[in-house]
């Protein structure tokens, strides 16, 4: 490992002001924030992030969970994830999100990984965390190998001929959901980025994953009120029963009145290069019955733009069953 | 960013095992590091050393997490507990007990790990069965297969506590 400077600010202004000296604050960034650690040191031991400096944001303000004026959830940045998973308003009220975080990782790692360290979690993609392979994503201009490669895990949605690699958050998934903002810190001051643009797509830049700019500190996140009435799932498809990434997951926040769906929102997960919201799956629900040919025909609107790998093909059909399985459990 | 001028090491204070102590590390040094090469103690073990084997598990403010994914300078003030301060052979913790009646390992590898998490899953929420205490256990593996000894160890410290 590289070695860095080791910083610890003493408030949010001095951390924003010390890392808006940064390079950048995507792939290649000389200056990084540290929180849980659990994505930044494991990349850092394979030499595929070397900063310079490390700001550790740990003992800042940013670990709570409040609920907003307007019946809504503020989630700080440190907030751990088995905190979050936990809490008993998100419980409540945001059931889909809780499932999701419990899906993910172990318990060990949940309690070290923060709520905007998961927003960041970077790409399982075995040829972006091997320093000894071209990637696109981690040294641009060098190609994709996993085009040609081993691609079993990686994404179907949002792909580009630069970069198919897949984001492997299962939190991210519940928060597109449930249309989740994310409030950012920068040297210009405060702003708000909803979740759907927060992350981007890798066209022919896969090396910039978000929005963010040198300084920019996420402080929390903000949940909408909860919508009444609604049903919440998120189902996660993996090669064994825990402690796995996803080939396919669906998050589900769904409201149904008289055996028809009434309002929607679906999000898929492993299956895309960002969290993968389906508008078009959630067109297709609304104002349908409750039932599988519903179900069926918004998982074909959700994967009808699906480009599979040459070892993939399988998660087109995977991430249709997943999706009309959740949202059979979902109005049960 | 200029690297120049920077300080390599750091000292902090943390307590090991109820012991306060002074420490000056590389910033580099991960908290597993840390326990084992500066600590001597090595009951805490280095398995994939990227957070997926569990081996490594320790407490840190009565929590467990994965030494080896922590950097030693972000505990400055922490305490932290190993399977030195669980238990000692005379005195056993209920936990490693329970391993030793219910034979819950073969080669010992990912042993202290898996009583550290085992004991931290005491105090998290946690089904009754045999499922939720696997799910919950998900993190540390063992290569030669004791799952289910250990599984049977953890219920019956939960039965009998």
């Amino acid at each position: 490992m590289h070695t860095f400077e080791f910083v610890r600010p003493a408030d949010s202004a001095t951390a924003v002001a010390t890392a808006a000296q940064a390079n950048t604050a995507q792939q290649g960034a000389d200056v990084r924030f540290v929180a849980g650690g659990t994505t930044l040191l494991d990349l850092m031991k394979l030499n595929v992030e070397t900063p310079a400096r490390v700001i550790d944001i740990n003992r800042l303000p940013l670990d709570k969970i409040e609920e907003t004026p307007d019946g809504g959830l503020k989630i700080g940045a440190t907030v751990r994830n088995s905190d979050l998973a936990h809490h008993p308003a998100v419980q409540r009220d945001y059931a889909v999100l809780s499932q999701a975080i419990l899906a993910g990782a172990s318990a060990q790692l949940r309690n070290m990984a923060t709520t905007a360290g998961n927003l960041l979690q970077r790409t399982r993609c075995m040829y972006f965390r091997d320093t000894a392979m071209p990637c696109n994503k981690r040294e641009p201009g060098t190609g994709c190998p996993a085009i040609t490669g081993a691609n079993r895990m990686l994404a179907i949605l949002g792909t580009s001929e630069h970069c198919i690699a897949t984001n492997p958050s299962d939190m991210c998934v519940a928060m597109a959901a449930l249309e989740a903002t994310i409030h950012v810190q920068g040297t210009n001051g405060a702003r708000a980025i909803a979740i759907g643009d927060f992350h981007l797509l890798p066209g022919s830049t896969p090396n910039r994953e978000t929005v963010l700019e040198p300084g920019d500190l996420i402080t929390h996140v903000t949940l909408p009120p909860p919508v009444a009435w609604s049903r919440q799932v998120y189902l996660k498809l993996r090669d064994r029963a825990s402690y796995e990434f996803a080939l396919a997951s669906a998050a589900i926040v769904i409201t149904v009145a008289g055996g028809k769906v009434t309002w929607a929102r679906v999000a898929m997960g492993g299956v895309g290069t960002k969290p993968w919201r389906s508008p078009e799956a959630e067109a297709a629900l609304v104002g349908q019955p409750i039932n599988q040919a519903s179900f069926c025909n918004a998982a074909e609107a959700a994967l009808r733009d699906a480009k599979p790998q040459s070892e993939n093909g399988f998660k087109i059909e995977l991430a249709k069953r997943c999706l009309t399985h959740a949202l059979q459990m979902a109005t049960a | 960013m200029q690297a120049t001028d920077i300080p390599l090491d750091m000292t902090i204070n943390l307590t090991v095992n109820g012991a306060r102590q002074a420490i000056t590390v590389d910033v580099r040094t991960s908290l597993l590091d840390l326990l084992r090469e500066r600590l001597q103690l090595t009951g805490t073990k280095k398995g994939c050393d990227h957070g997926q084997c569990g081996a490594c598990t320790v407490h840190v403010n009565g929590r467990r997490v994965s030494s080896c994914l922590s950097l030693a300078v972000m505990h400055d003030g922490d305490e932290i507990t190993t399977i030195e301060g669980l238990g000692t052979p005379d005195n056993l913790h209920p936990m490693q007990a329970a391993f030793v009646a219910c034979d819950g390992y073969q080669c010992g590898y990912c042993t202290s790990g898996q009583i550290m998490s085992a004991v931290a899953l005491l105090k998290e929420p946690c089904g009754p069965d045999d499922a939720d205490v696997k799910e919950l256990m998900s993190g540390n593996i063992c290569r030669c297969g004791a799952f289910g000894n250990i599984v049977a160890a953890i219920q019956q410290v939960r039965k009998n506590t």
